[in-house]
């Protein structure tokens, strides 16, 4: 930046004649303005950039890789005590758990190993612990004990956040939601070999497995009005299915469905709706011939089962909608982990996530909807006996079994989101097939949010097609006849009023295209389609009349004054057009021409659509394209068009032939700044279209653009959240689009001004 | 011959002046739509009584405005499930106002014209505005004073005109004590919790001012009660009258007048009457606050929010607009780097205002605003002050919005300048400064006031980024008030443009609403189109004047 001017020679010649106060102070605040405005005109090219610049730091982070990083390392503490079957680490990441498999829960510092509490689960004299499984997620989670004796013990490990003198106190603590006397599970007594519960709010259901049994057991609590106490009623079944072989049961929260895994890679599932007559709704072989499972998890929301084997392979399963319309279990996708079988898996409990720890102790975070590898680390030196991620995904456990647990730090912000579930089809949870969807938030916390930028880019295009596909022919051949055949009498009026329509709100273009046009749009659907055809018919019709009228009367009226007399027959053919609209579609329709739409050729019509926008935003657009197209025609230099005349062109011929060919790169760049703004537009499409993130071709359907979505969503988006993220996103891919369309409409337009003043 | 008409090119002319025709058409169309409808809205309508009877049912009265008649082709009536006779072919039907949402849960009904027995206009229809449940339309039948009946039959009316004149001066000041007085005191307190919270933090919590503070608020807790005093007597004055009236049904419906807005029957009005009730409506609406969620009463508040934004806009948006113009044009040399700038102004112009909006809820609201909190007002955490949107964050990202206009329309007024003028200031000696200062801009002016004028007609019409840094549907207090320190820049405020949309779209009662927002669009749209004509304006007389100088 070096065009400041050096200080002008006047000046110095002052300089040197008086040296009184003044002057000098003249030439002082002089220099303290040159500079002012440097750096106050810099200050604003600075701001532009600032904007490109911020929207893309805030994008960024979204596609980082995620870090680990190894906190401490300690012994297993009290050791003595037994085996890990279970860690479990609380909110805050300060306590953690360790249930072994006689029974105990040792709680320890997370940070150091240091034992807190110790406490025993109540089991009465004589019997062992046979089996044990996780209830619910570790924060405020429930474990079960299978006894030897047919029962079963439910326990809660719990902890208490208390602020004495301002600062956070952890106290841990088991309860037993099901009271502290085993429940009892098999009335023959025989010991419980894999047990499974899941512990609702009202309801609880046991699974437990006793030779070649599986068992199930619900209790129910029903509230009644008048007693405290809710009255517990128990339903008992036993599934039909061979159970010799069953390792692994798992139920989903809502306890609707039941999923049993056998060592030979069999997966039954069973629909549960009616606790008292399980049914079996599939069999099926989930893994390569060979291999064998050596882990597996519930996603969060209980949707998706996590299958980890032998091979080092994680694949996701989940019920799905086949062409029949069954429910059936499919492979969704598959995470090639490690080369060694995968020990654990632990699913993240507020997102799509989950880690992965393989035989060489090596740990994995992933994402399953964005399919990306966040983390690969190694944490353990020898095989894993147990890992637990914290409730916040930030920390991770993990148990070798050289008696050490490791507690490693992670930072994952931002894992829902990679290229490819922005813009490629991606197979969510519960959909019969990969597609594009954006859905970004629902009210419950499970939720898999979907981030697919695709529709709504479609969308965008969409409704800017439609905008310029009513837009161009009007403001084109609008900006031909005004500036090159009109007298410029009432060009002088007409220009203005076509530009003072880009003044308009859009606001009201939008209030107006979505609660008066939208119905006469339905109501009138053929007539809209005569008008089309109807009102170029007219003006033929009546130019051709026209040219026959006495040359008298023809002689009285100047050229150039057309549009003025075509109002009239425009307004009357389009009168005309509307009036026969509705016998046309009785006569040939037989009903609306809405209504045969959708019986004959299946489209179905939203009153908001795309028609309503193409017709709103290209009113809207028309301005912008007509003023720029405009002034590129009526600039081009007088000496081309009256030589082509002079040579015996046509004035249309001239027009065609000289004219708009050495227009056309300043008409070129009308359109790309129309289009520009037709993306770009807001309100029109937020009100005149129904909103839905469709990807549909049809006029006659809604969609929703980038712009709309931000308006729609972004107040309510969290601050620094993934969706917050991927708003700016949205926004920084508009900005990229209208950045490109202007800048190359802006470099052609300079060219063309360098062009004619050589011409 | 036709070949050779069309080889003459003129057909292709004349379709060319269709297209320029059609434009016309509808941008006059659309003006003319919206004025039309938003005229419309305060012109009192006559109330009918339909005697209606539908096939098979009990016949009924129905009193209502007419609002709309859509006329279906038998064919098209009977694919949508009416029964339609032979002979019939069409089927008309009325879309009449009835109000009375609390009787009838609903404020307009569909009726065909073929069950209607007979309509008339009777005199004593009244059309009652309240302030809840929407209009109400039937027979006054008496009035009440303490659950007494003081008049009835033909003299009442007269007497519920005084009485409604009387309850709504008492409205009037409980509006006023509620607002103006309590809003005050509540606004102390809240300063003095800060204040108190404020001397927490700092560890400057002593007795001294623990003790002034609590004497500070014993004293406005004194004035609070002397108005809850206040205020319980003149709510028992409103509450004292109501008036008794007959529904279309025939049932009788008591109405406080403490919600009654206004009274009057259309039917007996003369043209005079309606054009001073027109004339009432129309300062209603444009000087009173919104009523029943915005769908009812007036729009002050958001005159009021969009005039304050685009006043600390302009104060915002001229200093930087104009010296960015006076850099390119007067002070950087013309080369490449002046071509890219003006690209780059030129794209700014092109991005699309939302983008604009997201730009200012991230950087000023969330950045900037997140750190002015934390720096100046730790008091009053965990409430933002700064760091929601609010007025000057809606300023501010408008103001960089139309700084492209700005820059660009006063580069256009600097370049018009004939370069001798400021050779001649020059020459006798001025500096640069000077010749700016003295000669340049002030000739420059009116190409900034264009500008400025540009710029305030686009930021007055903008909704997408306003509705992500600081406009609300409905905001409790102004952001200019009687309270120190007068503007509160921190507040949110309405908009005309998002009123519109919010009111238009995402009212319970879109229906009832309708007109409202076509006059709140004339509005805009007025606004808009004066300010752009003004701009014409001086556009042209500016040309004229430099045509002047050149020559």
């Amino acid at each position: 930046m070096s065009e400041i001017n050096s200080p002008s020679k006047y000046s110095s010649a002052i300089n040197q004649t008086s040296g009184g106060v003044h002057e000098r102070w003249r030439l002082v605040k002089d220099a303290i303005a040159r500079y002012g405005v440097v750096v106050g005109g810099l200050g604003v090219i600075f701001a532009i950039a600032l904007i490109f610049f911020y929207l893309l730091y805030v994008v960024f982070p979204l596609f980082l890789s995620a870090t680990a990083e190894a906190v401490s390392q300690y012994e297993v503490p009290e050791q003595a005590l037994g085996k890990t079957v279970l860690l479990g680490v609380e909110e805050q990441n300060e306590v953690a758990a360790r249930f072994t498999d006689t029974g105990q829960v040792i709680f320890f510092a997370v940070a150091t190993g240091k034992t807190l509490l110790n406490e025993a689960v109540k089991i009465p004299e004589g019997v062992h612990i046979v089996s044990f499984a996780q209830g619910s997620p570790n924060n405020e989670g429930a474990v079960i004990y299978g006894l030897s004796d047919g029962k079963a013990v439910i326990v809660k490990h719990q902890y208490k956040v208390t602020y004495p003198n301002n600062v956070r106190l952890i106290t841990p603590s088991i309860a037993y939601p099901m009271g502290e006397a085993p429940l009892v599970i098999d009335e023959s007594g025989a010991p419980l070999e894999k047990i499974a519960v899941k512990i609702g709010d009202n309801a609880s259901t046991i699974i437990a497995k006793t030779g070649d049994k599986i068992r199930l057991s619900h209790f129910e609590k029903e509230k009644s009005l008048f007693a405290d106490e809710a009255a517990v009623t128990r339903t008992d079944a036993v599934l039909d299915y061979a159970a010799k072989d069953v390792t692994d049961i798992l139920i989903d929260k809502e306890e609707h469905n039941l999923y049993l895994l056998s060592s030979n890679g069999q997966l039954g599932l069973f629909d549960i709706n009616d606790k008292s007559a399980p049914v079996l709704v599939q069999e099926q072989n989930i893994i390569q011939a060979g291999q064998k499972i050596t882990s597996v998890a519930f996603l969060n929301g209980d949707l998706s089962l996590m299958i980890g084997d032998s091979s080092g392979l994680v694949s996701q399963w989940s019920k799905v909608r086949d062409k029949l319309n069954h429910f059936a279990m499919q492979k969704i996708r598959v995470f090639k982990v490690s080369d060694k079988a995968v020990m654990s898996i632990n699913p993240e409990q507020r997102r799509k996530g989950f880690m992965t720890v393989d035989a060489d102790g090596t740990l994995g975070v992933y994402h399953s909807t964005s399919e990306r590898e966040m983390i690969k680390e190694t944490v353990a030196n020898s095989q894993p006996v147990a890992a637990a991620m914290s409730p916040r995904a930030n920390a991770v456990l993990v148990e070798s079994n050289d008696g050490k647990i490791s507690f490693w730090k992670v930072d994952n912000e931002h894992p829902e989101v990679s290229l490819s579930s922005l813009w490629k089809e991606v197979w969510y949870e519960s959909y019969p097939k990969p597609d594009y969807i954006w859905q970004s938030s629902s009210a419950n916390s499970d939720f898999e949010p979907k981030y697919s930028l695709t529709p709504l880019v479609f969308g965008t295009l969409k409704a800017a097609f439609y905008a310029m596909l009513v837009a161009m022919p009007l403001a084109l051949m609008g900006a031909i006849y005004t500036a090159y055949f009109m007298t410029s009498k009432m060009r002088q009026y007409v220009k203005p009023s076509i530009e003072l329509m880009g003044a308009l709100p859009t606001v009201i273009l939008g209030f107006l295209a979505g609660l008066w046009l939208a119905p006469i749009i339905e109501e009138y659907l053929a007539g809209l389609f005569s008008l089309l055809m109807l009102v170029p018919l007219a003006v033929m019709l009546f130019a051709f009349a026209w040219q026959y009228l006495p040359k008298s009367f023809l002689q009285k009226i100047p050229e150039g004054w057309e549009s003025a007399l075509l109002i009239p027959v425009i307004l009357l053919s389009s009168w005309f057009a509307f009036s026969v609209s509705v016998p046309l579609e009785a006569f040939l329709f037989h009903g609306t021409l809405r209504d045969w739409f959708k019986t004959e050729l299946g489209i179905g019509y939203d009153q908001r659509n795309a028609l309503v926008v193409g017709i709103a935003m290209g009113f809207a657009v028309i301005p912008t394209i007509f003023s720029i197209a405009e002034d590129a025609i009526f600039s081009v230099p007088k000496h081309l068009t009256v030589g082509s005349l002079a040579l015996g062109a046509t004035p249309w011929q001239t027009m065609i032939k000289v004219v708009l060919l050495t227009a056309s790169p300043g008409i070129f760049s009308a359109v790309m700044i129309g289009l520009g703004r037709a993306v770009g537009e807001t309100m029109i499409v937020l009100m005149a279209t129904g909103n839905t993130p469709v990807m549909d071709l049809s006029v006659f359907q809604g969609l929703r653009t980038l712009a709309a979505n931000i308006a729609v969503e972004m107040p309510e988006s969290e601050v620094d959240s993934t969706h917050y993220r991927v708003l700016f996103l949205a926004a920084l891919v508009l900005f990229m689009f209208t950045f490109v369309f202007n800048t190359l409409a802006e470099i052609i337009r300079q060219r063309l001004r360098e062009k004619y003043s050589s011409l | 011959m036709i070949k050779l008409w069309f080889k003459s090119g003129a057909p292709w002319i004349w379709l060319n002046a269709a297209a320029v025709s059609t434009c016309l058409i509808m941008i006059v169309g659309v003006l003319g739509l919206v004025t039309v409808r938003g005229v419309g809205h305060f012109w009192p309508h006559e109330v009918t009584r339909f005697s209606y009877q539908e096939e098979g049912k009990q016949p009924r009265i129905i009193i209502g405005e007419k609002v709309d008649t859509s006329i279906t082709p038998a064919a098209m009536a009977k694919s949508t499930g009416f029964k339609m006779a032979d002979d019939e072919e069409t089927l008309v039907q009325y879309l009449i106002k009835t109000g009375n949402r609390d009787l009838t849960g609903t404020d307009f009904l569909w009726i065909q014209a073929r069950n209607v027995k007979e309509h008339s206009h009777p005199v004593d229809m009244m059309v009652i505005e309240r302030r809840e449940w929407g209009n109400f339309y039937g027979q006054l039948l008496e009035v009440k004073e303490n659950h007494k009946t003081i008049a009835t039959g033909t003299t009442a009316w007269p007497i519920l005109q005084a009485k409604i004149d009387e309850a709504l001066a008492v409205f009037k000041e409980i509006a006023h004590l509620e607002k103006k007085e309590i809003g005050a005191i509540n606004y102390a307190l809240e300063r003095l919790r800060l204040k108190q919270r404020k001397l927490e933090l700092q560890n400057k919590l002593d007795d001294a001012a623990k003790q002034s503070i609590a004497a500070e608020k014993a004293g406005y807790e004194v004035d609070y009660k002397q108005y809850q005093a206040q205020l319980a007597t003149l709510y028992q004055k409103i509450r004292r009258d109501s008036l008794v009236a007959t529904t279309e049904s025939g049932a009788t419906l008591e109405i406080p007048l403490a919600k009654v807005v206004r009274a009057f029957q259309p039917n007996a009005m003369s043209l005079f009457d309606k054009i001073v009730h027109y004339g009432t409506k129309v300062v209603e609406f444009l000087a009173d606050d919104p009523r029943e969620a915005n769908t009812e009463g007036g729009i002050f508040p958001a005159i009021f929010g969009t005039v304050m934004m685009v006043m600390m806009m302009s104060v915002i948006v001229t200093p930087f607009g104009v010296i960015a113009a006076v850099y390119l044009r007067e002070y950087a040399k013309q080369g490449f780097t002046t071509r890219l700038i003006r690209i780059a102004v030129n794209n700014l112009a092109g991005v699309p205002s939302v983008v604009y909006g997201v730009f200012g809820l991230g950087f000023f609201v969330y950045i900037l605003g997140g750190n002015i909190d934390q720096l100046f007002f730790p008091e009053s955490a965990p409430a933002p002050v700064f760091g929601t949107p609010g007025l000057l964050w809606a300023s501010i990202t408008l103001a960089l919005l139309t700084l492209p206009v700005v820059i660009v329309s006063t580069e256009e007024g600097l370049a018009r300048i004939p370069s001798s003028i400021r050779e001649g200031s020059l020459a006798l000696g001025a500096t640069k400064l000077e010749t700016l200062w003295l000669t340049v801009l002030p000739m420059a002016s009116p190409a900034m006031m264009t500008g400025l004028i540009l710029a305030v007609a686009r930021a007055a019409g903008e909704v997408a980024p306003l509705m992500l840094v600081g406009v609300v549907k409905l905001a409790p207090t102004l952001p200019l008030d009687g309270n120190f320190p007068f503007l509160h820049l921190d507040r949110k405020f309405m908009h005309l443009g998002f009123h519109i949309y919010d009111v238009g779209f995402q009212s319970p009662n879109v229906e009832a609403a309708r007109p409202l927002v076509y006059a709140t669009a004339l509005l805009l749209v007025l606004v808009i189109i004066g300010l752009n004509l003004a701009a014409i304006v001086i556009r042209n007389n500016l040309r004229e004047k430099y045509r002047a100088l050149e020559g």
